[in-house]
């Protein structure tokens, strides 16, 4: 028996995996968006609406991972968009290798942005690279303000912080300002969208940020 | 299931690493882990159990864990404190402008090998 040293972190495989999958999608100018929240906070509803609002200017895919069922690939092609169900089998978070086998089994060929809709659950996610080139996460109103002290990770990680179901904000005591400053402690980079896809609220922002991202994409194939 | 997709990683590694250095079987496997990691010890190590034996590379690989512990940092008052003990709020000046330092780890440190 002989001993090798590694001192390597469980994810460097991983990493390596999201890094091939990020320049395949890159030089194909596929946007690859990575969605994250915990269970419920709005994630399908969210795509739903965008959707929607931009299905004239850009061609919208998704891939939805859980742990089972089919019901949100189903609410997305209710609407004519393209999307594929991957069951992770009990596995609480998606990584590199399942997503790139996910993203297989669509066809792409038309597609501006892709979205990935990551489990419900607001720590593991974080911890694994899944290929895509921007991290987007939500925040929904009723979760509360200390998130950013209770799962600093995920905020860290990502490029946009949606704050959903500003409709709501009559019905409970979410202090804004406070979260905000909590969420930019964490990551002075992060922009930030207060969002309602229900009313429709600041969607216009969101949605302004996402065609300049599909735009950059793009213009680096050039 | 969280350790089970660790557990995934890990087996993966360890294959990359006997292909490249013609090992035939590894007898052991260490693991820093940290105590704010999510990680679950025992449920790992059984996961590591339930997985290795289909692999003929890692069936008698026995899994060693390092356990690392949880440190907080606060960036008013400069005090390192203990991450599981007192939370996310520094527990000298009240701030919650602290980080943690250490303990979200899971490294794998070494293997025990025959070529
Ligand atoms: N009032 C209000 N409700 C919303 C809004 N967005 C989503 N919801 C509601 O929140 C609930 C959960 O929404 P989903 O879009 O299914 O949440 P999700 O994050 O996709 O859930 P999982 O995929 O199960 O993790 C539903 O009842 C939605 O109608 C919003 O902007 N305002
Ligand atoms: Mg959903
Ligand atoms: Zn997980
Ligand atoms: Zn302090």
């Amino acid at each position: 028996m002989r001993v090798i040293e590694l001192h390597k972190s469980v994810t460097d495989s991983n990493d390596r995996d999201a890094e091939i999958l990020r320049q395949q999608f890159e030089s194909r100018g596929i946007l690859l968006i990575n969605l994250m929240s915990s269970a419920g906070s709005g994630k399908t509803t969210l795509l739903e609406r965008t959707i929607t609002d931009l299905r004239n200017k850009v061609n919208i895919a998704v891939l939805e991972a859980d742990i089972d069922a089919s019901v949100d690939a189903e609410r997305i092609e209710a609407l004519g968009a393209q999307s594929v169900q991957v069951h992770t089998d009990g596995m609480c978070h998606m990584d590199a290798g399942m997503t790139a086998e996910g993203l297989k089994a669509m066809d792409l060929e038309k597609t501006d942005i892709a979205f990935l809709e990551n489990i419900g659950n607001l720590i593991c996610p974080a911890e694994y690279a899944t290929g895509a080139s921007r991290n987007v996460m939500i925040l929904s109103i009723p979760e509360g303000d200390d998130k950013p002290l209770k799962y600093p990770l995920m905020f860290e990680e990502s490029d946009v912080l949606l704050i959903t179901k500003t409709d709501t904000r009559p019905y409970f005591r979410f202090d804004m300002k406070k979260c905000v400053e909590r969420v930019r402690f964490l990551n002075p980079d992060i922009t930030i969208y207060p969002v309602s896809a229900k009313t429709g609220e600041g969607m216009e922002e969101w949605e302004n940020w996402l065609l300049e991202q599909s735009e950059i994409i793009k213009g680096k194939v050039k | 299931m969280h350790e089970l997709g660790i557990v995934v990683h890990v087996a993966k590694t360890l294959t990359e690493l006997a292909e490249e250095n013609n090992l035939k079987r590894i007898g052991s496997v260490t693991l820093e882990v940290g105590e704010v990691s999510g990680i679950i010890t025992d449920y790992f190590v059984d996961c590591w159990n339930y997985f290795k034996v289909r692999y003929p590379l890692l069936k008698d690989c026995e899994m060693k864990l390092e356990i690392i512990k949880g440190i907080n940092y606060c960036t008013e008052c400069q005090h390192e404190y203990e991450a599981i003990r007192y939370g996310r709020i520094c527990p000298k000046c009240h701030s919650e402008h602290t980080y943690l330092k250490q303990g979200n780890e899971c490294n794998i440190k070494q293997i025990e090998a025959e070529d």
